[in-house]
């Protein structure tokens, strides 16, 4: 027997450590639809809960659309259900290369690549990309999924602090004599929904012949007057070499992504990118329900706009009741509490009073940062906004948070 | 030598350190987490470029990254 009661054993010890350590990740099964209420089984054998959800992905409320549904059951019936093939095999139909030229035009680009996800996006580009002789620069806070790409690259890899130009034009004096120089960073940071300063970004790497790379995953559909993205919002469409970016959020929520930028790089990604190359290709009513909502966004803004509004509507209602928010202007609201325990216990209470919302904390965000990341949606109403903000009212009372300082909070509850 | 210390100590905290935690010649820089895997690549090119000198990649190990002291001898080693 391979699987001994010693390697059993071993499997068991790191599970009882992740409890113990308050790091193992429970699931919560939602018999609804993706949508602002839906109805969850928490623990498992619990009655069903309707909750109001404020922590999806599902900025722009299209993951259950009735026009995108629509699309993709017909989808289903016209191309079927799977393709049983990577792309450059036999799984290319007209409809995958219809949403990468869709894409391209959505977000000003010169050429798209779909790939089974972001992360198998960010996975691949690098490598297909960059070698030995190149080096990639990187903010020190972009998400998992480049690091590992970063990680299966051969370049050089370097890091810049956080959001800072200074740092980031030092590291590409350091790094000049490489042949190419890559910088890389989130269009919105995912943990504390800040943008990266693209502007800024743009002139540093037009001064150092270096290529800009930006997963704006947090941010197509609805960032922009428009919705194309963080380039859109700081005037430099056209001028991002490779943006990375998922179906899996805004863009309807099911799951796929791509690698839309410069054509020649793109092509690279077609001949080397080995998610691309060993991975199945977007399901057929997938790529159907994605167009659909390309067709959505591009007919009109007021998803967006909404979005735009409920967001305001949010951060003001936090402010106003004296809790403490991650400062911006995105839908990722991080609602600050510091204490790891104390972002559980809120989170806990939350769920009680019918608000669905997950605490942060170490090592998911630093030491000392434990939070709520609350995610507004153009699927809210006000009203749903309105509960959601009694309830944090009242936990917030309860632990008497509410018009503290972060110092205060830290005195009650440490770090 | 003394000087040398002091050049990769602050260094050391301006590039990495971003609260007001105390580094001493002997704080474990990676194993500590202060310095991660991926940012020892400018410190390497760092020290190379200030002392002129050249630090082969197999020398180039987290044990030997791992506090101001262990840079300096690293880098003693290259520099004779």
């Amino acid at each position: 027997m391979a699987y001994s009661d010693k390697t059993r054993g071993t499997y068991q010890e790191t599970i009882t450590s992740l409890k113990d350590a308050g790091l193992f990740k429970q699931e919560r099964y939602i018999h609804s639809a993706q949508a602002a209420d839906i109805e969850v089984e928490f623990p498992a054998g619990a009655p069903l809960k309707k909750v109001i959800n404020i922590c999806a992905n599902n900025y722009l409320g299209l993951s259950s659309h009735p026009e995108v549904v629509k699309a993709a059951h017909a989808g289903l019936d016209s191309h079927g259900y799977g393709m049983s093939s990577v792309r450059f095999i036999c799984g290319t139909q007209d409809i995958h290369r219809t949403l990468e030229q869709m894409v391209t035009k959505f977000l000003g680009t010169e050429d798209t690549i779909l790939f089974p996800s972001c992360m198998d996006a960010n996975a691949g580009v690098f490598e297909a990309i960059l070698t030995k002789d190149d080096v990639m620069i990187s903010d020190r806070l972009v998400h998992a999924s480049i690091i590992d790409g970063i990680r299966l690259c051969s370049a050089m890899h370097d890091t810049f602090k956080h959001s800072d130009m200074e740092h980031l034009e030092e590291k590409l004096q350091l790094h000049n004599d490489k042949r190419l120089k890559c910088v890389i960073t989130d269009g919105v940071f995912s943990m504390d929904g800040d943008t990266a300063k693209l502007d800024k970004m743009v002139e540093l790497c037009e001064k150092y012949d270096a290529l800009l790379f930006v997963d704006d995953s947090h941010s197509s559909g609805f960032i922009g007057k428009t919705g194309r993205g963080t380039h859109e919002q700081y005037g430099v469409m056209g001028k991002i070499d490779i943006i990375t970016t998922t179906f899996g959020k805004g863009l309807g929520g099911a799951s796929g992504g791509c690698v839309s930028g410069r054509k020649e790089l793109v092509e690279m990604c077609r001949q080397k990118a080995r998610p691309y190359l060993f991975s199945n290709t977007i399901a057929p009513p997938v790529v159907a329900g994605v167009i659909k909502v390309l067709e959505i966004l591009s007919a009109s803004t007021d998803r967006r706009d909404k979005l735009e509004k409920n967001t305001e509507f949010w951060r003001k209602g936090l402010i106003d009741a004296g809790l403490i928010i991650k400062a911006g202007d995105t839908p990722i609201v991080p609602v600050m509490l510091f204490n790891a325990k104390l972002a559980q216990d809120v989170s806990r209470d939350l769920y009680e009073e019918g608000i669905y919302a997950i605490g942060f904390f170490f090592p998911v965000v630093p030491q000392g940062a434990a939070r709520i990341r609350t995610q507004i949606s153009a699927g809210h109403e006000i009203h749903h906004l309105e509960k959601a903000l009694d309830a944090f009212k009242k936990v917030g009372k309860k632990y008497d948070i509410l018009g503290k300082t972060k110092q205060e909070i830290i005195e009650k509850y440490g770090m | 030598m003394e000087d040398m210390k002091e050049v990769i100590k602050a260094y050391v905290i301006k590039e990495y350190v971003e609260d007001d935690s105390e580094v001493t010649y002997d704080t474990p820089l990676i194993s500590g987490g202060i310095v991660d895997s991926f940012s020892m690549v400018s410190l390497k090119r760092f020290l190379e470029n200030k002392y002129q000198i050249s630090i082969p990649d197999d020398k180039a190990t987290p044990e030997a990254f791992d506090s101001v002291n262990k840079i300096c001898a690293l880098v003693n080693e290259f520099l004779k």
